[in-house]
């Protein structure tokens, strides 16, 4: 057994020690804590299947936002977690979700080291279509050009979720300002935390979005950074959350899907189809939309983890 | 037995802990937690298969990586959206459990609604 064996065992044996306390913990708060750990040790996991792209986002979003919500989540939600624990089914049926749980894992295994050699693969033809845009990373590449509808679809569920979020509000609430109005010592350290951490990491969020054209990074990775500047800024009460009915988050929040989609409508008129890029101008364009997606993902993760409106738009 | 193989197995593990979660929890918030596992678990199965994937001097397909890209992010609105409903149903019935709740609304007075 070679060293670099030996520690994917070790990183593989972590991983699923955090995903089993996850599922077993008693407290809900101390399983949030593992999953959040588990998100990264997942993200170095991504690092050594090479797929740098992949780590940046789950180190992000499974580690950082989905940390943010789940733990506000669980706080809130401590009182109520006593009643729900009596109706935990009893022995015979959880032994028989277990038995189905690990014929499933065992099927899935199976299935996955069973695959034919050699394995299909996809990464010559985005080789040799690489020219065609001037990005030099392969995934931006899919990610913006070859599969361009996927993310355009996405952007506009992303948009559903807020949308869905803020109408879960209450009636009198509409327009008001999610969650509440974090009250944080202006001298205390998280005050200063956002203070100084905040113009780094939107450095870093910005430069994220920008390298992802030729190395790993992208329009996600940065804008995630990017919110969770915000959410630190907000969580620290250095600025209170926008009223839902603000004109100017509305538009930052349709941004992306818009120039997506004018593209889009730009290459059916000018081009050869929907969201076909005139070669000319394929980076460009790409580099228009990654700005505004920049902006309108920020803008939604952070709303998204804020949650629906909870108090009227007087601040 | 190579890289991919190990992470292979410890995702297929995932996706059972997973289910296993989503059925056994009775907290709401447990399951939500347990989907999400469930899902990392077959995002990896999927960054294992684009690892076997390597060709034209890329380490890994990029094409699956993409599409997990999107998954995480997809999967991250819907968690989101799972939790304001969760929040709002503690909010309006006092009590955030999915068994038996018409039972439990008739004896508690539904308040808030």
């Amino acid at each position: 057994m070679t060293f670099a064996l030996a520690l994917h065992i070790a990183l593989a044996g972590m991983m699923l020690g955090l995903a089993a306390w996850t599922i077993a913990a008693r407290e809900t708060f101390a399983a949030v804590v593992g999953f959040v750990v588990y998100g990264l040790f997942l993200a170095l996991v991504w690092v050594r299947l090479d797929a740098l792209d992949v780590a940046l986002a789950e180190a992000a979003i499974g580690g950082g936002l989905n940390g943010l919500l789940l733990l506000g989540a669980a706080a809130r939600l401590r009182a109520a977690e006593a009643p729900a624990d009596a109706e935990r089914p009893g022995a015979s049926l959880r032994l028989l979700a277990a038995l189905l749980s690990a014929t499933v894992a065992a099927a899935l295994a199976a299935a996955v080291l069973l695959l034919p050699e050699p394995a299909p693969t996809l990464a010559p033809a985005a080789a040799a279509n690489a020219a065609a845009t001037g990005l030099a990373n392969p995934v931006t590449n899919v990610l913006m050009a070859f599969r361009a509808m996927d993310t355009m679809l996405e952007k506009v569920v992303l948009l559903l979720a807020v949308v869905g979020v803020w109408s879960i509000a209450p009636d009198h609430f509409w327009g008001g300002r999610p969650g509440v109005r974090h009250q944080a010592d202006p001298q205390g350290t998280l005050a200063f935390l956002a203070r100084v951490l905040t113009p780094f990491g939107i450095v870093v969020g910005i430069y994220l979005s920008w390298t992802g054209a030729s190395h790993p990074g992208g329009a996600f990775q940065g804008a995630t950074i990017l919110a969770a500047m915000w959410l630190l800024i907000m969580m620290a009460g250095l600025a209170d959350t926008p009223p839902m009915n603000a004109r100017r988050l509305r538009l930052m929040l349709i941004a992306g899907p818009a120039v997506f989609l004018l593209v889009g409508l730009g290459g059916l008129a000018f081009g050869a189809a929907f969201l076909a890029y005139p070669a000319a101008y394929a980076k460009p364009l790409i580099l228009a939309i990654e700005a505004a997606m920049v902006l309108t993902v920020a803008i939604t993760l952070g709303l998204l983890v804020a949650g629906p409106p909870e108090r009227s738009a007087a601040p | 037995m190579s890289i991919a193989s190990v992470f292979a197995l410890c995702a297929a593990a995932a996706v059972g802990l997973g289910l296993y979660g989503l059925l056994v929890s009775p907290q709401p918030l447990r399951k939500i937690l347990a989907f999400n596992l469930l899902g990392s678990g077959v995002f990896v199965l999927f960054g294992v298969v684009a690892r076997r994937g390597a060709a034209a001097g890329f380490a890994s397909d990029p094409i699956p990586q993409a599409l997990v890209i999107t998954g995480i992010v997809v999967a991250f609105s819907a968690t989101a959206l799972a939790v304001a409903l969760l929040l709002r149903l503690l909010q309006v019935s006092g009590s955030a459990t999915l068994a038996a709740h018409s039972s439990a609304r008739s004896s508690r007075d539904p308040a808030g609604t």
